[in-house]
């Protein structure tokens, strides 16, 4: 068994320590926000937080994560409160949304880290996301806005 | 802007209401030739069968026959809808049509997605089922106040009279679903346009923000079972034989069985029949692609070249002008296969039965699709359905006129004795095929000695989409080449007396398929570098040199200045830096765009995109925006990094690390310029696309004095 906390809620699972987390979080606990993209850490769709760091699940495996703290996308906020999902819906920034669960969580950390970022630190935490409908202009956006939006008092 | 129409129905029977099961109103829609409306008692079983749905709890759901891919197709019909039906937005919302042929595409004839058609094909459809629901609504207060209809406004989803009472959609459905429906319905003057024209939020985005939003590689059905395929490795590769005696005793693994396709593996999760997949041998017949090697295919492309091809434009005589002109260059431009390479690789998930069989897929292709799909499961084509979920990017891949990963799902489902999902992994979607064709264009122009182009001859060499599939005869009859392989070269725009198009067509067992933007990717490339390789050899401004060709195009000439002067054409830029412009038509929009790059040690930086966009009547500026945006990066992301390569058979590219797509440190400042236009409504998924690889080699031309003619841009290769 291998047990970790998923979103603030302990679970203990009966799988092969050698599956990767994404699939485990996908199949075994019905969390399908996280997604499957490359499977190889190339594109950055799968990513959540383990102990508040990003990390790509494609490729961690499961038994890393035991008696860890994993958050995925649908940990982020119970009801889209988090300051990057309203500067998200403020730019307007998905189009077909199938990276955004991904673009989020690295977004999460880099403000964690860098409350205000610049240009660069937005470079560095986001290169690793790929989106092919092209919506990067409008998440850089949203991450200033978010930011601004906490350093106003919108902080979690 | 969206100009007011009055929109008689013909026929009675056009237009039917019907009770729906959950007690609303449903407006249905018949179009001609398409087949018999289903009646109120048929529609509890086919339900929903048409485009609007009001419910006693004032939900207003708007039934969508285009498939959501990120163009905003869930936000911008319903605009059209709830606009004409005076809806109280924040109640309406969207689901997916059925398939039906009451959700043909007006203009295609098939349910489909595609071509940058859902807005224009869409806006009367959408518009009438609105205003229809209206009318009934204010049909039903008039009576319960025994007042004239005529008497009754609407606004915000509730219907007034003139002392002022008000009663709310929600609670009319009822009543309204007893009335006779109109003999015409009036659209709205556009001046009273609540929603339309205005930069409405997207309606999906909450759910995508909070992993809600549901694609086809999240369905999950009870007993589900998931399946890889191992597809061959070469295209036309056949199975000789395989062994799966470890892969068989791999934990979670239920069935391992040939297919059409290959041998697929079932399993209970899709982690374990991967890791069965790589456990099973198998041995292929390689076939007679095994030598297959695109340097070697574009060598041959480049000898093709050299002679005539299949007339498509003939404007005077470009022989003799070439021959005869003060000066004469020529260039070839190449680009490579592409993939589409959607984030959310294919998946279909299949429910088989005895007697029907049920599909969950982000699909662009209902129609073909679950034809394919009764055919390979031996139904009629009633017993299918598709359930069609959000999809993971399009970009053209998902309405393959094969219906590939439908009918492969479909036949996975005979053998799994179970719903299956199938899964590719990136590789098997990056390794499957049905590419945007690699291609070359040869195009020589002449100059007459006061630096007007008097001859123009293009010759295209590269495969054709359509041939082989369905759309064949329609597409190319008594043609001999394929409209979709010479489109934005075969309507060339500038002022030539003497045009010469023509075509090659390559026999290549490679599938190809429509790649967003389709020949405009390839053609507005070599067209516009061309055009700025004219303009350098007449000493010109590439700006001015395409202003005075362009001097009957109004609508070039719009965005073309729009884009120069948002961009500061004129505006001196530092040493190492260069501004490229182009401009291109396609899918009945206008666009250019202005790309500015600075090189440095042979690297290539784009730093700003100025576009602009004239795509007629327009329903939101900002999906506008966000698809003019996205097809720029598209068309930057392909013209900097995308390309697939075959050695022996073999593609070179297997994932992103093999195959670079355009990241978020590479991105440039992108502006969009919307040129107002009272035109009819063009497209706007696509037309973004094409203008960004010419516009960007142009501008490695100002900073460098090179010329790129070769996709993807490499500056060792520039001359």
């Amino acid at each position: 068994m291998i047990g970790f906390s998923v979103n603030g809620r302990r679970v203990d699972l009966d799988v092969d320590p050698s599956t990767p987390l994404l699939w485990v979080i996908r199949e075994q606990l019905g969390l399908t926000g996280t997604k499957f993209g490359c499977g190889m850490a190339q594109c950055g769709a799968c990513t959540v937080h383990i102990n508040g760091e990003a990390v790509r699940s494609c490729v961690t495996l499961v038994s890393q994560a035991t008696g860890q703290s994993v958050t995925t996308i649908e940990g982020l906020s119970p009801d889209l409160t988090h300051p990057l999902q309203r500067a998200w819906v403020e730019e307007d920034v998905p189009q077909c949304g199938y990276c955004q669960s991904g673009q989020l969580m690295s977004a999460a950390a880099l403000l964690r880290d860098h409350p205000h970022p610049m240009d660069d630190d937005i470079d560095a935490a986001m290169t690793g996301n790929i989106c092919r409908c092209g919506t990067y202009p409008r998440i850089r956006r949203a991450i200033h806005r978010a930011a601004d939006m906490m350093a106003k008092g919108g902080a979690r | 802007m969206i100009r007011q129409t009055v929109v008689p129905f013909e026929r009675r029977e056009f237009l039917k209401l019907s009770v729906a099961a959950s007690g609303g109103l449903l407006i249905g829609f018949q179009f001609p030739g398409i087949g018999k409306l289903a009646s109120a008692e048929e529609s509890k079983t086919f339900m929903p069968n048409a485009f609007v749905r009001i419910g006693t709890d004032e939900r207003i759901t708007v039934i969508v026959n285009h498939s959501e891919m990120g163009q905003g197709v869930y936000t911008s019909l319903p605009m059209l809808l709830a606009d004409e039906l005076d809806a109280d937005w924040s109640k309406v919302g969207f689901e997916s049509a059925p398939v039906d042929p009451k959700y043909n595409h007006p203009a295609f004839g098939i349910q489909m997605t595609g071509g940058s058609s859902s807005v224009w094909s869409g806006l009367q459809q959408f518009r009438q089922a609105g205003a229809a629901a209206r009318a009934m609504l204010i049909a039903a207060a008039a009576q319960q106040w025994n007042v004239e209809a005529s008497t009754c406004r609407t606004d915000s989803g509730a219907v007034f009279n003139p002392t002022g009472a008000k009663l709310s959609y929600g609670l009319l459905a009822s009543a309204a679903a007893q009335l006779t429906p109109p003999e015409h319905v009036e659209l709205k003057d556009p001046k009273n346009f609540k929603l339309i024209g205005k930069p409405i939020k997207r309606l999906d985005t909450p759910e995508k923000l909070n992993g809600k939003a549901e694609f086809g590689i999240d369905v999950k059905l009870p007993g589900m079972v998931t399946a890889v395929i191992a597809r061959p490795p070469i295209f036309g590769a056949t199975l000789i034989s395989f062994d799966d005696s470890r892969a068989r005793s791999m934990p979670g693994v239920r069935k391992i069985a040939a297919v059409p396709t290959g041998i697929a593996v079932i399993a209970d999760t899709f982690w374990q029949a991967n890791m069965a997949r790589d456990a099973v041998r198998i041995e292929w017949d390689e076939g007679s692609m095994r030598d297959f090697d695109t340097a070697r295919m574009m060598e041959e492309f480049r000898e093709r070249a050299k002679t005539p091809g299949t007339t498509v434009r003939k404007d005077g005589d470009a022989e003799a002008a070439l021959s005869s002109a003060a000066k004469k260059i020529e260039a070839v431009y190449e680009v490579p296969y592409l993939s589409h390479l959607m984030m959310e690789p294919l998946n279909c998930v299949v429910d088989l039965r005895p007697d029907s069989c049920v599909l969950w897929t982000g699909t662009q292709f209902q129609t073909i699709d679950r034809a394919n799909a009764a055919k390979t499961a031996g139904l009629p084509p009633e017993k299918v359905q598709i359930h069609t979920t959000f999809l993971g990017g399009g970009f053209g891949r998902r309405a393959n006129p094969h219906s590939d990963f439908v009918i492969e799902a479909v036949q996975v489902a005979k053998v799994a004795g179970a719903p299956v999902k199938v899964m590719w992994t990136r590789e098997d979607d990056m390794n499957g095929g049905y590419y945007r064709p690699a291609f070359l264009h040869a195009i020589a122009g002449g100059i007459d000695g006061s630096g007007s182009v008097v001859s123009w001859r293009s010759r295209l060499v590269g495969q054709s989409i359509m041939a082989g599939t369905p759309f064949a005869d329609m597409m190319m009859k008594g043609k001999g080449y394929d409209p979709a392989s010479v489109e934005g070269v075969d309507d060339l725009p500038y002022a030539i007396p003497n045009i010469a198009v023509e075509s090659h067509q390559a026999e290549i067992g490679v599938p190809v398929q429509w790649w967003r933007s389709v020949g405009h990717s390839h053609t507005a490339f070599a067209v516009e570098s061309f055009v700025d390789e004219l303009a350098a050899v007449a000493h010109k401004d590439p700006y001015q040199f395409r202003r005075q060709m362009l001097q009957k195009q109004p609508r070039h000439l719009g965005v073309l200045d729009m884009a120069a002067q948002k961009a500061g054409w004129d505006k001196p830029l530092p040493k190492g830096m260069g501004r490229g412009i182009a401009v291109h038509f396609a899918f009945g929009s206008y666009s250019a765009h202005v790309a500015e790059v600075s090189v440095t040690d042979n690297k290539v930086r784009v730093h700003r995109m100025v576009c602009a966009i004239d795509c007629g009547e327009y329903v939101n500026p900002n999906i506008i925006a966000a698809q003019t945006e996205g097809g720029a990066i598209f068309g930057l992301s392909a013209a900097l990094f995308e390309e697939l390569t075959f050695e022996k058979g073999r593609l070179q590219q297997t994932n992103f690390h093999t195959f670079p797509v355009l990241r978020m440190n590479e991105c440039p400042e992108i502006e969009t310029h919307i040129v107002e236009s009272k035109e009819k409504a063009g497209g706007i998924g696509e037309p973004g696309v094409p203008c960004a690889a010419p516009a960007i080699a142009n501008a490695i031309f100002a900073a460098t004095g090179k010329r790129v003619r070769r996709l993807p841009i490499r500056l060792s290769e520039a001359v």
